[in-house]
């Protein structure tokens, strides 16, 4: 099960999370084992005002001006609001590593951007005319602000970057952490993704292309992938950061080890701006390119963190293609869609899902899929349903699936430490 | 109604604040933006916008160049909520 070098090995040795099942990883990992719903229907006007026919969302647990200062609440869009708490979490989390700046990295995406600011920068300009503008709007609103920010706060100067997939943004920055510290380019990198996008502009974008849930009588129900009622995803936020580093880098300083990112598989589908092709053929590459990445096979796999967001079409082109990538051995995959509880964070739900899948293999826990009453009969894959499975001993090896509007597809393989 | 230069302090203090994390009673009269309360340029044309807001004046741009101290900016509001 080794590929690369030892010496480039990477492993994960921090984490963090500020998601709608809770404020910290932790808290959020403690509440996806216990099947918690982070969704609730929104407290605001949006519905009446605007005519948005979704009125629910699953929004963060805990407000980002709890934990941070009022000037840096000030002047950093909610997108990298969210990033900088999950950020510094991670850091703590993996000991405030003494790295050179010129080795370390920071990479962290989101779908959209800075949505709030530029919206409310539109709205100001048209209210009030230019002189009302603030001159922090163009750092606010650009997208690798997120990325800026991280670097700016652990002094990262190995390069900071801000890979933009739509959903499959966090686990590409990840992707693009690993590959950092393959390429000798750093031994320590930041990475994942975050998203803000609880606001009408994009609600009602998102349910304008007919993809959100309109479940506003049942938000905690709504996220249901692989049920056979599922109508939709329901939106979410928040962020989450892991902490890369070579595995002689961790070892050198006795950090503790979750687990490995032992591959890293890309493609994209040439097929169409927002619908899977029907074949899998760029999700089955991209899975495939993952475990060859790694020097493993499908044999090993025995967890995957489905992207599945709850659509009808989606969760069963991804199972269709697990199981054309596996073939039987897939009858020994343990798949766990946990959107059914975070809902969706595109831009952040790649790290968040790798976050999962990272905790899966360190406790062999493979976190439940919630609201699955009448399994889709299509469904290809044996699912984790409403509590968690316990994963073997020994060696095992894990997937998260990520995949974005314009068909980007990315897996990551994860391995035990 | 003119603000007094007191109030104008005041008020100036609490956008400062708002902008830098620095208590309001740092902000005094004799203090410099830059050298003092280490506000960069971006910093400084927000706490402008924010100030040109609150007091209803207008300050040009080529005047904030000239506005070195907390006290500088006071007496350029007062005078030009004057004008």
């Amino acid at each position: 099960m080794t590929a690369a070098p030892a010496s480039r090995d990477v492993v994960v040795t921090g984490l963090g999370a500020t998601t709608p099942l809770g404020g910290d990883a932790p808290s959020t990992w403690a509440a996806a084992l216990a099947g918690e719903s982070g969704a609730r229907t929104l407290d605001n006007d949006w519905s009446e005002k605007y005519g948005i026919p979704v009125t629910f969302a699953a929004t963060l647990k805990v407000s980002p001006d709890q934990v941070l200062s009022r000037p840096e609440t000030k002047r950093m869009d909610p997108s990298t609001q969210y990033a900088m708490v999950a950020a510094r979490e991670a850091w703590q989390d993996a000991g405030a590593p003494e790295v050179d700046g010129e080795r370390l990295g920071a990479v962290v995406s989101s779908g959209i951007g800075g949505i709030w600011t530029t919206l409310d920068g539109w709205d100001t300009l048209k209210e009030r005319g230019a002189r009302r503008m603030l001159p922090m709007t163009v750092p606010m609103l650009m997208p690798n602000s997120p990325a800026a920010y991280v670097s700016l706060e652990f002094g990262a100067k190995a390069g900071a970057h801000a890979l933009v997939s739509a959903c499959a943004s966090g686990a590409e920055a990840i992707g693009y952490g690993v590959d950092m510290i393959r390429a000798g380019r750093a031994d320590v990198v930041v990475c994942g993704g975050t998203e803000a996008t609880i606001h009408p502009m994009p609600i009602a974008a998102f349910a304008a292309s007919r993809t959100l849930s309109l479940r506003n009588d049942d938000p905690q129900g709504a996220s249901r992938p692989y049920d056979v009622d599922r109508d939709g995803f329901v939106i979410g936020e928040g962020a989450a950061i892991v902490v890369l580093e070579t595995a002689e880098h961790a070892a050198a300083r006795g950090a503790r080890v979750y687990a490995k990112i032992a591959g890293v598989g890309l493609s994209s589908d040439a097929y169409h701006i927002t619908s899977p092709d029907p074949e899998g053929t760029g999700q089955v590459s991209a899975m495939r390119r993952a475990l060859e990445d790694a020097g493993v096979t499908s044999r090993d796999v025995v967890h995957v963190n489905a992207h599945a967001t709850s659509t009808k079409v989606g969760d069963l082109t991804e199972t269709a293609s697990i199981r054309t990538l596996m073939g039987g051995e897939a009858d020994h995959v343990r798949l766990s869609a946990t959107k059914s509880m975070t809902g969706h964070l595109l831009g952040g739900a790649g790290a968040l899902e790798t976050l999962f899948a990272v905790k899966a293999v360190a406790e062999r826990l493979a976190p439940p899929t919630i609201n699955v009453e009448n399994p889709d009969p299509e469904l290809q894959v044996p699912l984790v349903r409403d509590t968690p499975e316990k994963l073997p001993d020994g060696d095992i090896v894990a997937l998260n699936n990520s995949f974005g509007f314009g068909g980007h597809n990315v897996a990551l393989t994860i391995t035990n430490a | 109604m003119a603000y007094t230069s007191q109030e104008i302090l005041e008020g100036l203090a609490e956008i400062v604040a708002e902008e830098t994390g620095l208590p309001t009673d740092a902000v005094v009269s004799e203090k410099s933006f830059t050298d003092d309360l280490d506000i960069d340029s971006l910093s400084m044309m927000t706490i402008v916008t924010h100030a040109e807001d609150k007091f209803g004046v207008r300050i040009p741009d080529d005047e904030v160049k000239n506005l070195t101290t907390v006290g500088d900016a006071v007496s350029y509001i007062e005078g030009a909520q004057a004008a």
